[in-house]
């Protein structure tokens, strides 16, 4: 462990990684990480590196926490044992389990759980490497989990710490102003402003509170823009994607833009060829008993089958 | 443009009217549900990339058994929950002895969706066109969200997939299909449903796919002629395709397309 620097800020207002107060660490994200999981999603803040998978809507076992008009939000917290400098014993401990209950009440308010009576959502969220602020990190990676994952929900949820060094109010603290500082207060709030989790660590004066209040908000507003360009990029524009395949098909084929137009119309040709002879049936069992006709038609292809067969 | 990618709580519209399938109203305005493709025309709806089944009466699904009780076989029909298949609701009466040896666990079937209850039972049935045990072919899993994709508009691209690739092609609602024929051919049409698996938010995918499906046979050199009309005719296929986007209209279309595609087969014989 380092020891306590003597000062966090420096004269220009600059903090020990370069930031200055306002500022929160580089986020770097990937969605869709894990092919097992319904949704997934991976997180870098900073130092911090957490993996978020979402599983779900599915059976709840054990049966008692069932409920019967709504599904439960099942949310993990855990610490890899090698996610610090000494290793941590695995498994659940105070802290985690208290972390997970206030995170997973944190989306209470945007998954619309009232869709999946007696389901269970299950995210597990898990700390690969910790550097301070690793319960927002781990919010911020189960919300686009949880997308991923095409759990309707009202809208996104965010999360930052504000923290007290030198007497001063930081965004986002890292490992040293999180162990030495004076204060730690991590924010987890919705697109509206609704703030869905709060904890506080040291001391804050109400004036001071007021103000942390503000920054965390700033610190999301930037959060949910990083999520959104995460959602948005994924899957490319709706229509850039089908030129970029041509253009590929361009290459590897050698087949001229023309020609392939060509082709294009071609398959359509056939496409209105089929429409027509879908409309004709259709327009028979109008006119008769449409049951019947239906009936008729699939005792045919039963008769076929067993042709086949 | 009326269609783009949205992310959950994106706000699409003013008007509370507006709100579609896939979309909430808050304080008269509608936002979105889901991290998907919303579709402007009419309503608002939107569309998600992912997402399991949630069962609904009357829809075609491929089960797969996993238990069989006294009275019961328990399918698992990839929804949050499990349907349940009752021994009357079996085509033939049948003892309860010879349960296992009709179905055992493992085996799969076309089912239908008979009643979803409040507290999500779901009973299915197997009496009914259509409706049979798998003995044979391949299943295959899809997001169920794609399946209308799959369809396509009024059958577009389920009658170009058994045309160009001579299976038999079952697709259930709830992202199983189900597909029959030589392996060379279903290898083809595997690598053409993740095509448009992957591709489903995209335009004019129906085109595409033919063209892969053709891809390697076809003579490339005889259609360079239309170069005028092209882009006319290809604007009215994304109107097409864009409405097949709308969850609604999948129940009745559906059955309507299995209806025409066993005409069609009868034609081609």
């Amino acid at each position: 462990m380092s020891e306590k620097p003597e000062h966090f800020i420096d004269e220009n207002g600059i903090r020990l990684d370069g930031r200055r107060v306002d500022e929160i660490r580089p986020m770097k994200i990937e969605i869709g990480v894990l092919s097992r999981a319904d949704g997934s999603c991976y997180l870098e803040w900073g130092n911090n590196k957490i993996l978020a998978a979402v599983y779900g809507p599915r059976e709840l076992h054990p049966r008692r926490l069932q409920r019967p008009n709504e599904a439960f939000v099942r949310y993990r917290y855990n610490m890899a044992a090698f996610s610090v400098e000494d290793r941590i014993r695995p498994g659940p401990s105070r802290r985690s389990t208290e972390i997970s209950k206030v995170s997973g009440e944190a989306f209470e308010p945007v998954i619309m759980i009232q869709y999946y009576p007696g389901a269970v959502i299950d995210v597990m969220t898990e700390v690969l490497q910790a550097d301070a602020g690793t319960r927002t990190a781990a919010i911020n990676a189960a919300t686009l989990a949880l997308a991923d994952a095409g759990i309707p929900m009202k809208g996104l949820v965010a999360a930052c710490a504000v923290g007290k060094v030198d007497g001063q109010l930081v965004l986002d603290l890292n490992k040293p102003e999180d162990n030495y500082g004076d204060a730690d207060l991590p924010i987890a709030m919705t697109q509206d402003g609704e703030i869905t989790l709060l904890q506080m660590d040291g001391h804050l004066t109400p004036e001071e509170f007021k103000a942390a209040l503000e920054m965390a908000k700033k610190g999301c507003e930037q959060i949910f823009e990083i999520q959104r360009e995460a959602l948005m990029s994924r899957y490319g524009d709706i229509e850039v994607v089908p030129v970029a395949e041509k253009e590929e098909k361009d290459s590897e084929e050698s087949v001229d833009v023309l020609e392939e137009q060509g082709e294009k119309v071609e398959n359509l040709d056939e496409e209105e060829l089929t429409d027509e002879e879908i409309v004709e049936p259709e327009a028979e069992s109008d006119s008769e008993d449409s049951e019947e006709s239906t009936t008729n038609a699939e005792t045919e292809e039963d008769e076929g089958e067993k042709d086949e067969q | 443009m009326d269609r783009k990618i949205v992310f959950p709580g994106q706000f699409l519209s003013e008007k509370a009217s507006d709100a579609g399938n896939g979309t909430y109203v808050k304080h008269g305005k509608v936002y979105s549900l889901f991290y998907g493709v919303a579709n402007f025309k009419n309503k608002v709806s939107v569309v998600p990339f992912s997402g399991r089944y949630f069962p609904h009466v009357r829809d075609h699904v491929i089960g797969k058994v996993i238990e069989v009780t006294s009275s019961n076989w328990i399918f698992d029909i990839m929804s949050p929950y499990d349907g349940l298949l009752h021994v009357s609701e079996y085509p033939r009466r049948l003892d309860s002895s010879m349960m296992k040896k009709t179905m055992d666990i493992g085996d799969c079937a076309i089912l239908r969706v008979k009643d979803v209850s409040a507290f999500m039972k779901v009973e299915l049935t197997m009496r009914g066109h259509d409706l049979r045990i798998l003995r044979m072919g391949r299943i295959i899993e899809v997001q169920p969200s794609k399946v209308p994709r799959i369809i396509g508009h009024s059958g577009s691209m389920v009658s170009i997939l058994k045309r160009e690739t001579n299976c038999d092609i079952f697709i259930g609602q709830n992202g199983r299909i189900w597909i029959n024929g030589k392996d060379s051919d279903m290898e083809h049409l595997i690598e053409a449903i993740r095509m448009i698996e992957n591709e489903s938010h995209t335009s004019g995918l129906t085109d595409r796919v033919g063209h892969f499906l053709k891809g390697d046979e076809e003579d490339l050199g005889e259609a360079e002629l239309v170069e005028g009309e092209f882009e006319g005719v290809e604007d009215e296929v994304l109107d097409m395709e864009e409405d097949l986007l709308c969850p609604d209209e999948i129940g009745y279309t559906e059955d309507a397309c299995r209806k025409m595609d066993v005409l069609l087969d009868d034609e081609r014989q």
